[in-house]
């Protein structure tokens, strides 16, 4: 697995430095009739787009339809919301590139985003990059990419396995977790986020009503 | 301390409406209906609560910046949480949804806003699945739509997920996101209250900030102002992370002494280990060293130690970790997170990883240090949005309060690599100004 395509030259701007092709006719708004787009789909954005006071803003919620549907944003996937949203194919792409979550290249579909920021790296973050990489052994169903902060450091070090937050993570977790996913079953159940208690009530009595340095002093 | 955020958060149901309810849930959105609008205002001003984003600007202030006239208006709640070190508002929302949704109707009614949205960010999806289920339930139970409990007032609410970028927490990165677009900031002003979303008026909020709202109206601004102390009222979420035992969400009275926080509430660093620095308000913040660890945890008291309170999360860093790797870490998220907009920020958040990168792996010499210190320097104050700030504040303040060991790691690494010992210490002045 390649190291994750952080933009070389910086920043969320691919390809600002290559040059475009004069001969290339400019895109056109695809024609909705004469693309197919899978009907649950097009439902789907144009109930997305029936949401806010100007449609354009259902433009990240279409992406997150097309990518579940087609595995990543794909020219035919950009094609599709841009015949459904009718805009240009350029306009989705823009979007497209700019967010972390949108996949430009095709990935594998379980998508596993390990954070290797502050909090999680001070914990061993990227040695759980690591280990997942190699827990995977190359397997192309899997999608491991670094990731910045995902708002979990409490449980850092961290990952989101297909968007399930779990943690604290040990090297051996890795293994477990490519298996659960291979096995098609529930990924570290006891290390789920959504089972953690919150550490603030830990030091409070009756019901929340005194914190720990009350308590001590 | 009694908690008001995180009352029995952990409670089962609470999510449900019903537990909501139960508990009084909803109360303080039914004495706000009956009140006049400028009475509501006055107990936001009153209350004395500054956002809790990051930038600490009044409550009250900013809400009244939003014009009286009859035109579309909008409230928006920033739940994009990026800032690293930063997890507060993810708790709130999967544990509580309604009070942040409650919170929001108050203050949309407030500023007489009709639409109004959360811009969740992307990767929290077991929280966005929770939000979505309990505004189900809130339309259902008529605190959504239209004539909410025969008051007139009607309030449209959706839950916008966001793909994955630090930027669209900048509230108007945010809103050109919001609008279908690349999260790129927009220059300020206008700012947001007179020409936001849709270029209509808009009210744009923290979670946790939203979520306070029915405290103050359950108590009265006034009462509420009684928490903390004089210009830090109230309560505060602090998420501490990194070198500690109890890592987690705390709710604290804001005054409160930093050293128990990080020590009696979140365990400290392992036995063994001290405090080497700490990040007090997120990774954006100018680290502070164990000698402040006494500064009390408000507003003003670290703004006069030289950093900020920022989001409220606290990174201790030990001394088992290296100083250089964690600029480099740093720094590499805001290159990462840099929207390319402007110059000094998307250049200088590139030039300072390839510098740190130098230090690292021991081609640098102390002169470097000069050089990132005066990149540093030339970002600050000069790019459109506080991107590039955030990035050369800790980066900064991390070369200047550890340079003695970013000099030693330079030399012991130039040593490995056979690069010999390194030339004369550095000119004062840097050789080379950007
Ligand atoms: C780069 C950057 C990232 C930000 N990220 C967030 C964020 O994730 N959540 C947030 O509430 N505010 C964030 N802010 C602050 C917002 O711009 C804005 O000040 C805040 O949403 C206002 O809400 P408040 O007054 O309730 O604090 C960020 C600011 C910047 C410059
Ligand atoms: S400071 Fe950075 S993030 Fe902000 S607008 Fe400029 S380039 Fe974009
Ligand atoms: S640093 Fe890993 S979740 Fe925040």
């Amino acid at each position: 697995m390649t190291e994750v395509t952080r933009f070389t030259h910086g920043s969320r701007i691919p390809g600002w430095d290559e040059p475009v092709d004069p001969t290339k006719a400019a895109a056109v708004i695809p024609d909705l009739a004469n693309t197919p787009v899978p009907t649950e789909l097009r439902e789907e954005i144009q109930a997305e787009m029936a949401k806010y006071p100007v449609f354009r803003s259902a433009l990240i919620p279409a992406l997150h339809a097309a990518q579940r549907v087609h595995g990543w944003c794909s020219p035919e996937a950009i094609e599709q919301v841009a015949a459904v949203m009718g805009i240009t194919p350029g306009e989705v792409a823009a979007v497209a590139t700019f967010y972390d979550m949108f996949e430009t290249q095709p990935v594998g579909s379980q998508a596993i985003y390990v954070c290797t920021n502050i909090s999680c790296s001070l914990r061993g973050g990227p040695k759980i990059l690591e280990a997942m990489r190699a827990a995977a052994d190359g397997d192309a169903d899997f999608n491991i990419r670094a990731f910045e902060c995902l708002g979990a450091c409490d449980m850092a070090p961290m990952a989101s396995v297909n968007g399930e937050f779990v943690g604290p993570l040990t090297e051996s977790d890795c293994a477990q977790i490519v298996a659960d996913l291979k096995s098609g079953g529930e990924v570290l159940a006891a290390k789920q986020l959504r089972v953690r208690p919150c550490a603030d009530q830990a030091g409070r009595v009756d019901g929340g009503q005194t914190t720990t340095s009350e308590v001590t002093q | 301390m009694s908690a008001i955020l995180f009352d029995r958060i952990d409670e089962p149901g609470l999510n449900d409406i019903d537990t909501y309810e139960r508990r009084g849930g909803y109360e303080a959105l039914r004495k706000a209906l009956a009140q006049p609008r400028e009475g509501l205002l006055e107990e936001l001003k009153a209350s004395g609560l500054r956002g809790r984003g990051g930038a600490g600007f009044p409550l009250g202030m900013k809400a009244s910046f939003i014009p009286g006239a009859d035109i579309d208006k909008y409230l928006v709640c920033n739940a994009d949480e990026s800032e690293p070190g930063t997890f507060k508002d993810r708790e709130l929302m999967q544990k509580n949804p309604h009070m942040l949704i409650e919170g929001m109707i108050i203050a949309a009614f407030t500023v007489d806003a009709n639409r109004s949205f959360i811009y969740i960010r992307g990767e929290y999806v077991l929280q966005a699945e929770v939000l979505e289920q309990a505004i189900a339930q809130a339309k259902a139970a008529g605190f959504l739509g239209d004539n909410i409990l025969g008051s007139g007032f009607s309030l449209d609410l959706v839950l916008h997920r966001g793909a994955g970028a630090y930027i669209c927490g900048e509230e108007t990165g945010l809103l050109d996101s919001l609008e279908g677009k690349r999260g790129n900031p927009r220059l300020k002003p206008p700012f947001p209250a007179n020409q936001g979303l849709f270029q209509g008026p808009t009210l744009i909020n923290n979670v946790e900030t939203l979520a306070t709202i029915p405290a103050i109206i359950r108590m009265g601004g006034s009462e509420y102002a009684k928490l903390g102390i004089e210009n830090s009222a109230g309560t505060k979420l602090v998420s501490v992370s990194g070198n500690v035992q109890r890592p987690g969400n705390y709710e604290i009275e804001l005054g409160m002494s930093s050293r128990d926080i990080i020590f009696d509430l979140a365990g400290g660093p392992d036995e063994g280990r001290e405090v080497k620095f700490w990040f007090p308000g997120g990774s954006s913040s100018s680290v502070l060293t164990a000698a402040d660890l006494d500064t009390t945890y408000d507003f003003d008291a670290m703004e006069k130690a030289g950093s900020m309170l920022g989001s409220g999360a606290i990174i201790v860093v030990d001394d088992s970790n290296s100083v250089v790797d964690v600029a480099l870490t740093l720094a590499s998220f805001y290159k990462h997170e840099s929207c390319g907009k402007c110059t000094p920020c998307r250049e200088g958040t590139t030039w300072t990883v390839k510098m740190l990168q130098r230090v690292q792996s021991g081609e640098a010499t102390p002169m470097d240090l000069d050089i990132i210190a005066s990149v540093q320097e030339q970002i600050i104050g000069n790019c459109l949005c506080v991107l590039g700030d955030a990035m050369a504040i800790p980066v900064g303040s991390l070369v200047a309060k550890f340079r003695p060991e970013f000099e030693a790691h330079i030399e012991s690494a130039r040593e490995r690599n056979g690069l010999g010992i390194t030339p004369p210490a550095a000119s004062e002045e840097p050789v080379l100004s950007l």
